[in-house]
């Protein structure tokens, strides 16, 4: 059989309604108050960025919605179901899937073994089927196969297939982590910072890849970004956070335009 | 073997012998998705049927223009011969050709059909579309970032397939009539050679030219069905083409498309090509990784390399020739084999390669001789666009260095008084595109074709490419002088980068001479020599007398050869600045101005000529940032020792 008789995919990239939403949410660690009655919402195939300056209380939003952190407050509606905190392991399971600032490799294995270790969660067979690869693992492992390889080329990451992931460089390292978070064929997929530390060029890269997986996939994207170019050029709509609380939210235009945000940003006489 | 039948004789009809001959045999592969995906002969020919179809469905028609662009996939290829069974005329582009080059093809050609590869070159396309508005379809191959295109020009290469099997299944007897219609005389491609000067021209060849000349390589080499060869080099290149297009249809071995440029060397070793084919730079590219390698590797292996290494250039490549060999060496060369020849050959692709071939530019003798004296039988050829690559190759066991072997089976040759090439070949081109002048000043009536390239037959009837016709020139003694051929051999040497030689209408050749900075740098530090940068390096005495060395091992080289003997490198000076194209020294492909640069060193040149031993030049460099400076350097004056010609022992 040849894999390219297939047709290419035909997901249609058209923002929909809500996915994802956060309602008041209160996140303190003793008196220190990270977040304070937030609340946004995500639409379905929309790239959604959150901005703010240091400390605004970014990453503690993301790990909010993936349920690494339990908010005291507020509830978070995830395809329905409304909750008043997520863990971790249900939000994998629900299609919630994340890259991180400070990657989460296993850096002497390689990129492929890396971005099938993605799959975990979707593997049947238990570990003695596999161990004795017999039929019905040796299928399924062929069929994950089959998606890693997807990705790999997707992200066209063939030429490193087989080498350690320790032993390649920054920006591709990235891109593998990228490809890792994908192989969990997420709805909602969560980047911490994906161009933090890359040089223009590999911005460039990444943008083009976050778009492409939109696109191509129809996944859903929110993202945590530095780079407000990269920012104001990716997002259809952006939430911006201060010292915990949201100061704006819309379109890059209207967040560009709104007063409150220039003020976080440029700094204020309080 | 080939198929030596005068009812094949275009590559549709070749296409349907060996889907009936062989239909069963893998004809194509591609890696994707990490696992090689083959299509047999047999499904090759329903591929191509649907697309044929498909094509005439949007109304391609005899004697059309179609452009192919991409890198080397399983489609482009069946671009090719379904256009081909429709009598239209494949014309396939660079790939990487920016989108304003490509403008001149397709409205020279009138092209209004194209199948390009992805979203890049579809991009090109609409970019240049108010220009060329004769284009009317582009199709892809590869959907990803087209989605959301909405152009009415662009649909999909599934979209045309699908047309084309619906049209094939209502008028099943379309494909087989269409073919029987085309003959061996009429146009099989068009392929542009690139004009240094001018605009490229179109040359225009025929089923006949490309196959007569797969045939001849076929017949010389024994090349069978069941060879392995690897599509890698660009597609609009006549060499990738009669390689790995004209000979795969007419012998019906396998082409296997790599993953991506950046897996081209995995791809390789896994294939395992029998046959190969790779222009000097992909060959010094593969070399340099070796020294990389080799570099890093432990103390023991660096030392086993650099023995059976040496003992290699010393008999490797006289075993290869059959030429008789100590007992010891051979058994020593036996064990090299198993320690380190086999292994190396393994890592570098080639164990199973029984001929490879290597062609398009000069290659080093070093690097010749590194290949073969592995036990690989790397020879050289000469041919061109023109000629659909048929003129001379070496054949087994004759294999020089320094020249291209004797001419092909069927090809005639003549060396004029200027020392130009002329021959008259069965694959010599039809004609350029729409350029009758053109055309008749290349070929005469009697079909002598005039190659431009100036050489000579050795004793043995060798030929020998020397230069351009246009460069050749003559000492005032009347000798030879091809300033080309002998920077090529200075060059060739790692110290120096550059090198501009002079001597047409003077008493004598002589040389300026730009080191390479890095390797004459390395060379340096182990020395403990400290310099400051190129122009300080340049004037060492020590760096003149590693030059020295380097232009007298070349005019002992010289001094071998009866006709270049007299043009031995009398004088040189190292210069005091890289030759730079921002300052117009150089091409923008880094070919030097000779013109120019003696011209604008008429100072130095002078010196060369005069007798003096030193010089006082004053140059205008243009820094990167855009300023201006002077730079005011004192040259030395070297003279050479040459050599009295010799006769070449027989």
């Amino acid at each position: 059989m040849n894999l390219r008789e297939l047709e290419p995919g035909t997901v249609e990239r058209k923002v929909g309604e809500p996915i994802l939403s956060i309602e008041g949410v209160s996140l303190s660690f003793g008196g220190v108050k990270a977040l304070a009655d937030v609340s946004f919402d995500v639409r379905e195939h929309e790239i959604r960025a959150i901005i703010g300056p240091n400390g605004a209380g970014k990453s503690s939003m993301l790990n909010v919605i993936n349920g690494v952190y339990r908010p005291q407050q507020g509830r978070i509606t995830f395809l329905g179901e409304t909750r008043t905190h997520m863990d971790p392991h249900r939000s994998a399971k629900m299609g919630i899937a994340r890259t991180f600032q400070s990657l989460a490799l296993f850096k002497g294995m390689s990129v492929l073994d890396n971005i099938l270790a993605g799959r975990n969660l979707m593997m049947k067979r238990n570990l003695l089927w596999q161990a004795l690869r017999l039929g019905p693992a040796l299928r399924e492992e062929i069929e994950h196969r089959k998606r890693v390889e997807e990705i790999i080329d997707f992200l066209e990451i063939q030429h490193v297939r087989r080498t350690p992931v320790g032993r390649l460089p920054y920006g591709l390292q990235k891109r593998v982590d990228l490809g890792r978070a994908l192989a969990a064929e997420p709805r909602v997929l969560l980047l911490d910072e994906p161009m933090a530390g890359m040089n223009v060029e590999e911005k460039q890269d990444m943008s083009r890849f976050v778009l492409d997986v939109n696109d191509e996939f129809g996944t859903t994207i929110v993202l945590i970004e530095h780079d407000m170019g990269v920012v104001m050029d990716l997002s259809d709509r952006v939430v911006v956070l201060d010292y915990g609380r949201k100061i704006a939210d819309g379109t890059p235009d209207e967040v560009r335009a709104s007063q409150a945000v220039i003020d976080a940003y440029l700094g204020v006489k309080h | 073997m080939p198929v030596v039948d005068g009812a094949h004789d275009t590559f549709p009809k070749l296409l349907l012998r060996h889907a009936g001959a062989i239909g069963g045999q893998p004809a194509i592969r591609e890696k994707d998705l990490g696992i090689w995906q083959a299509w047999t002969w047999g499904e090759m020919r329903d591929e191509v049927e649907w697309l044929a179809c498909g094509l005439a469905q949007a109304g391609l028609t005899r004697g059309a223009h179609i452009a192919v662009i991409g890198s080397n996939r399983p489609r482009l290829y069946w671009t090719i011969v379904a256009a081909q069974a429709l009598g239209a005329i494949p014309v396939p582009f660079y790939e990487d050709a920016v989108a304003q080059e490509m403008v001149y093809v397709f409205q020279d050609a009138e092209i209004a059909f194209a199948v390009v590869e992805d979203q890049e070159q579809a991009d090109k396309l609409f970019e240049i579309l108010p220009q060329c508005p004769k284009l009317k379809h582009v199709w892809f191959d590869d959907a990803r970032g087209l989605r959301n295109y909405t152009r009415a020009e662009l649909a999909s290469y599934e979209k045309l397939r699908e047309a084309g099997r619906a049209r094939s299944a209502a008028e099943p007897a379309f494909f087989r009539d269409e073919i029987a219609k085309s003959r061996g005389s009429d146009t099989a491609i068009m392929m542009y050679t690139s004009g240094t000067t001018g605009n490229p021209k179109g040359v225009v060849l025929s089923h006949d030219n490309l196959i007569l000349s797969s045939r001849a390589y076929a017949e010389l080499e024994g090349l069978r069905d069941d060879e392995e060869v690897l599509a890698y080099l660009p597609m609009a290149w006549i060499g990738q083409n009669l390689f790995s297009y004209a000979q795969w249809m007419v012998v019906g071995f396998r082409i296997n498309c790599p993953e991506s440029a950046d897996t081209t060397m995995t791809d390789m070793r896994e294939i395992g090509p029998t046959y190969y084919f790779a222009p000097p730079r992909v060959l010094e590219a593969l070399l340099t990784q070796v020294t990389i390698r080799m570099e890093d590797a432990s103390w023991i292996k660096r030392r086993m390399f650099h023995y059976f290494m040496n003992l290699a250039r010393r008999v490797g490549a006289r075993l290869l020739d059959g030429q008789p060999v100590a007992a010891t060496d051979q058994l020593l060369y036996a064990i090299g084999g198993l320690l380190v020849y086999a292994p190396l050959k393994n890592a570098l692709g080639m164990s199973r390669v029984r001929v490879a071939y290597t062609a398009g530019e000069a290659i080093g003798p070093d690097l010749f001789v590194f290949y073969r004296s592995l036990g690989i039988n790397l020879k050289q050829l000469y041919g061109s666009t023109e000629t659909s690559v048929m003129v001379c190759v070496q054949p087994n066991g004759e294999v020089k260095p320094d020249t291209v072997g004797p001419p092909m089976k069927g090809v005639e040759i003549r060396v004029l008084d200027t020392g130009e090439i002329v021959l008259r070949c069965p694959g010599l081109f039809r004609a350029y595109y729409k350029n009758d002048d053109a055309t008749r000043e290349a070929k005469d009536a009697e079909g002598w074709f005039r190659t431009g390239d100036a050489g000579y037959f050795d004793e043995t009837g060798h030929l020998k490419i020397i230069d351009r016709a246009k460069d050749v020139g003559k000492l005032l003694d009347g000798t030879l002088f091809a300033p080309k051929y002998l920077e090529n051999k200075l060059k060739f040497f790692p110290y120096i980068r550059e090198a501009v030689a002079f001597g047409d209408g003077r008493p004598a050749a002589t040389a300026m001479i730009n080191i390479d900075v890095e390797a004459v740098g390395d060379w340096a530090e182990r020395r403990g020599i400290p310099y400051s940068g190129y122009t300080d390096l340049a004037a060492k005495p020590q760096v003149r007398d590693l030059v020295r060395e380097c232009v007298e091992k070349v005019n002992a080289d010289l001094s071998r050869d009866p006709k270049l003997a007299g043009s031995q490198v009398q004088r040189f000076v190292v210069l005091h600045k890289e030759l730079d194209a921002d300052d117009g020294e150089l091409t923008r492909t880094r070919k030097v101005r000779r013109g120019f640069i003696g011209e604008k060193y008429a100072t130095i040149v002078d010196a060369l000529y005069s007798g003096t031993e030193r010089c006082v030049v004053e140059a205008q460099v243009r820094f990167e940032d855009g300023r201006v400076g002077t730079i005011r350097a004192e040259l030395d004056v070297s003279p050479v020792k040459t050599f009295a010609a010799q006769a070449l022992a027989a």
